[in-house]
């Protein structure tokens, strides 16, 4: 019983961190950009989503605003700072992270620095009678919609033109431009993509695991361990790492709790022991 | 040509020269807090070229320097706090600790490139932020080691006793980065040296010609990490406290910034940047607590504008006035 | 014994088969040219024997012995050197030390910390002694991003020169080069030591059949014929794979 809990605990989690992994696979599977700016969009979603249900009451409109509002955040980002380094490392890991430094700051500047909590969308409200014991149904919400996620980022990978090109990396852009696509549409919108997911893994957490500063670093730091086990630019890897670590953290923090972030370090070890460039990554 | 080059270098001696008699006379023209703002300079300056080893030379950009800066600081403030070490034991220890998880976070981190080399020494630098974070009957949590002792040089007749004083502090904290900051030099332009700027040119190139690249790459992780840690003793020295803030990715971007702020590969752009950063932050935290907003557009403001560094800048001015 | 050997190389990845069942022995001594269409593998082929690239089945020997599993650097200690299709220079570094860093390869010094590199003076002589005997010596303290694509690819043979090696792949050394520097170049291979094992990819038919002494060629990771000048000249399944079957031979 306290197994089954705790496991539906960790998988609820990895669908969070799922989306945020999924975004960050999805941009750097393209774009080669790795975005240190991720948390940040996770947090930011949260907030935005947090004073839109506060001023409006409605759930729905707080996870598209928060996403929207995000992945708008991520176009101007991408349009302006990020498009003139391409394949420029350094300067890349400059500007997402001055930009997750300064969004961290505004943050607290305009939601305060107390850790809050969305109240959850009145279908979800309340616990579910599942065999011999009781559960939050917004989580198994959570577990659902994160499947259904997969599913459809899985149909965009598989079954579009659009999945066609992400699969095949855009890495000769003289080619890709003879065969009539518009590389930089491609690249901002992936870009908003990858920063709408976050934003969405944000304010659908924010009614389970709460907005609040610091968050940031700390999903940030757990997304990257979900890609290092799963592999980077690899759907099925940001999944199965997204729920290898949702089960690792919240065995973690049961058993250890001083030292929950070890029981993370130990598999990503293994991992970079054994096969660096993750389960699923390529070459 | 050789006309400019012996100018070069004649300036660069006096330069040099100018600034040795500067540092070594400053307690003497400073009141003890800005003496105090010296010290952090003069460590943050040994951090910095620390990493450049690693950056500069090496071509391997880092997100988890801080890493060897902190385990080094915690191991010399456990034994001098916990096992009343002396700064003879105390120090070496710092060393080891640091050298031993550079080793650990090197063997793992090393068999990739890139984008993929930053992450993984971010995520491991950060999960033992977490490890210092949560161990609190190790660490103290997020409340530190307080009132960890200055060291104790045993020699109280020739006036070497305990360091408490700012300026026998100093001129410790002076000698000892001094003596890190020759080292790195001899080390850049050694044959080693050399090798390591090439594994950054051309890693492939270098493997036709025969190196074993890896073993390069890993003496100059071990390098980078250790001097790193003899930065993060003095660190714990001066501020007499170590607390998980020392581990913080915040402070390996820190750092990361003070390397390209200063131009990276010339060991003294990255000292100058550390110490300006340093003097930044405190005339910043003296106007606002908002200094994250501040680093972070400082960031942007170098990725977009000088992305070479000072040094960079420098240079480039140089060469439009002939 | 045979110089390089290689015995049914293939190379996929993805589901592209670069390179099938490609065998061949070079005797020591021998210029080896390979030839071929784009596509066909040639630089699969010396990624392969240099260790830069795995297997995916086959062997290499290297004087008789397996070096299959041996990495690139040491394949490099044990005498066998390449140049690169793509320029492979230290592009920050100057001329100067990218040769000192070929000739330190085999140097005692190489992992030395403290002492000073400029110290060396034997080391700096023999650099300085190997790009004047090529006439390159104005562009020594220039930076290899620098030079002229010509000078690139003549320091980029030098670099391989440097460390005296037994087996010297050359991966289309005379590219891109005007009519003069293709001259130049042909010297400079044509200078080396008789004893040395040459391998050279090369697209200009010319020079392939003035330097070789046997030709393998190759076809879309396949080995098509191999033989003496004569026989891959008068080979017309040669002619095809290059004209098309549609044209006449030449």
């Amino acid at each position: 019983m306290f197994w089954v809990i705790q496991a539906l605990n960790g998988i609820s989690f990895g669908m969070l961190l799922f989306m945020l992994a999924a975004g960050l696979s999805l941009i750097y599977g393209l774009m080669k950009i790795l975005n240190l700016t991720h948390g940040s969009f996770y947090l930011l979603g949260g907030y935005v989503g947090l004073t839109v249900v506060h001023t409006t009451g409605s759930f729905v409109l707080a996870v598209l605003a928060g996403s929207c509002a995000v992945a708008l955040i991520g176009i101007v980002m991408e349009r302006f700072l990020l498009r003139r380094f391409h394949l420029q490392e350094l300067p890349q890991v400059l500007i997402t992270f001055g930009l997750l430094f300064i969004f961290s700051d505004l943050a607290i500047l305009i939601w305060g620095g107390n850790p809050q909590t969305m109240p959850k969308p009145a279908w979800f409200a309340t616990s579910v009678q599942l065999d011999g014991f009781v559960y939050p149904s917004y989580r198994l919400f959570i577990i659902g919609f994160g499947f259904v996620i997969a599913a459809l980022l899985w149909w965009l990978q598989e079954g579009t033109r659009v999945g066609a090109m992400l699969r095949a990396g855009v890495d000769d852009e003289e080619i890709a431009r003879a065969l009539g696509i518009n590389v930089s549409l491609l690249f901002t919108l992936v870009f908003a993509l990858g920063a709408f997911l976050a934003a969405l893994g944000g304010v659908m957490g924010g009614p389970m695991v709460g907005i609040y500063p610091g968050a940031d670093f700390e999903v940030m730091l757990l997304g990257f361990v979900v890609v290092i086990i799963g592999g980077l630019g690899s759907l099925k890897g940001a999944l199965v790492g997204a729920l290898t670590v949702g089960l690792l953290d919240n065995f973690g923090k049961v058993f250890f709790p001083e030292l929950a972030l070890f029981t993370i370090f130990a598999p990503m070890a293994l991992i970079l022991a054994v096969r660096p460039t993750g389960l699923f990554g390529r070459e | 040509m050789s006309a400019t080059r012996n100018l070069n270098s004649r300036s660069l001696a006096a330069v040099v020269l100018l600034g040795a008699v500067v540092l070594l006379l400053l307690p003497h023209l400073l009141p003890p807090y800005y003496l105090g703002l010296a010290v952090q300079m003069l460590v943050f300056a040994l951090f910095a070229m620390s990493l450049d080893l690693l950056i500069g030379y090496g071509g391997m950009a880092s997100l988890g320097h801080a890493a060897y800066f902190g385990v080094a600081a915690y191991a010399t403030g456990l034994t001098a706090l916990r096992l009343h070490w002396d700064v003879w034991l105390a120090l070496p220890a710092g060393l080891l600790a640091a050298a031993l998880t550079a080793v650990l976070f090197g063997l793992l981190a090393l068999r990739t490139r890139g984008s993929y080399f930053l992450m993984i020494t971010l995520a491991l630098s950060q999960v033992l932020w977490g490890v210092a974070f949560g161990w609190r009957s190790l660490t103290g949590g997020d409340d530190g080691l307080p009132e960890v002792p200055r060291p104790d040089l045993g020699l109280p007749n020739l006036g070497l006793g305990p360091l408490t004083d700012s300026i026998p502090f100093y001129y410790f904290v002076l000698f000892f980065v001094t003596l890190g900051a020759l080292l790195l030099v001899r080390i850049v332009n050694s044959p080693f040296g050399h090798a390591l700027r090439g594994i950054r040119e051309s890693e492939t190139r270098m493997l036709a010609l025969g190196f074993n690249v890896w073993r390069y790459k890993l003496t100059a992780f071990v390098l980078a990490g250790t001097f790193a840690g003899l930065a993060g003793c003095l660190y714990v020295y001066f501020n007499r406290f170590v607390s998980p803030d020392y581990i913080h990715v915040t402070r390996s971007a820190e750092v990361l910034l003070m390397v390209i702020l200063g131009g990276a590969g010339t060991l003294i752009g990255p000292a100058i940047g550390a110490a300006l950063i340093v003097l930044l932050q405190n005339v910043v935290s003296g106007y606002t607590e908002r200094w994250l907003i501040v680093i972070g557009t400082i960031y942007i403001l170098v990725a977009l504008f000088a992305p070479d560094g000072l040094i960079g800048v420098i240079r480039r001015l140089r060469r439009r006035t002939p | 014994m045979t110089a390089l050997a290689a015995d049914m190389l293939s190379r996929n990845f993805g589901g592209v088969h670069a390179l099938t069942d490609v065998s061949l022995a070079v005797e020591p001594g021998e210029r080896r040219l390979i030839i071929g269409p784009n596509g066909a593998g040639k630089t699969t082929l010396f990624n392969m024997l240099s260790g830069l690239m795995p297997v995916s089945s086959g062997t290499v020997r290297l004087f008789g012995r397996d070096i299959t599993q041996v990495p690139a650097y040491e394949r490099a200690r044990m005498g066998l050197a390449r140049t690169f299709q793509i320029t492979n220079l230290f592009p920050r570094l100057t001329v100067l030390e990218n040769v000192l860093l070929a000739l330190l390869s085999t140097d005692e010094s190489a992992f030395a910390l403290h002492c000073r590199m400029a110290a060396n003076h034997a080391l700096v002589e023999k650099a300085e002694a190997l790009l004047a005997k090529w006439n390159l010596t104005p562009i020594t303290s220039r930076t290899a991003k620098e030079i002229s694509y010509g000078e690139q690819r003549q320091v980029d043979l030098i670099l391989a020169m440097a460390v005296e090696p037994k087996v010297l792949l050359l991966d289309e050394p005379t590219a891109g080069l005007s009519a003069a520097e293709v001259v130049r170049v042909v010297g400079m291979i044509r200078s080396l030591p008789k004893d040395m094992t040459i391998l050279v990819i090369e697209h200009d038919m010319d020079v392939a059949f003035d330097l070789a002494d046997r030709i393998t060629v190759l076809n879309q990771g396949r080995l098509l014929v191999e033989g003496d000048v004569e026989t891959v000249r008068n080979d017309p399944r040669v002619t095809e794979i290059y004209l098309g079957a549609d044209d006449e031979p030449c």
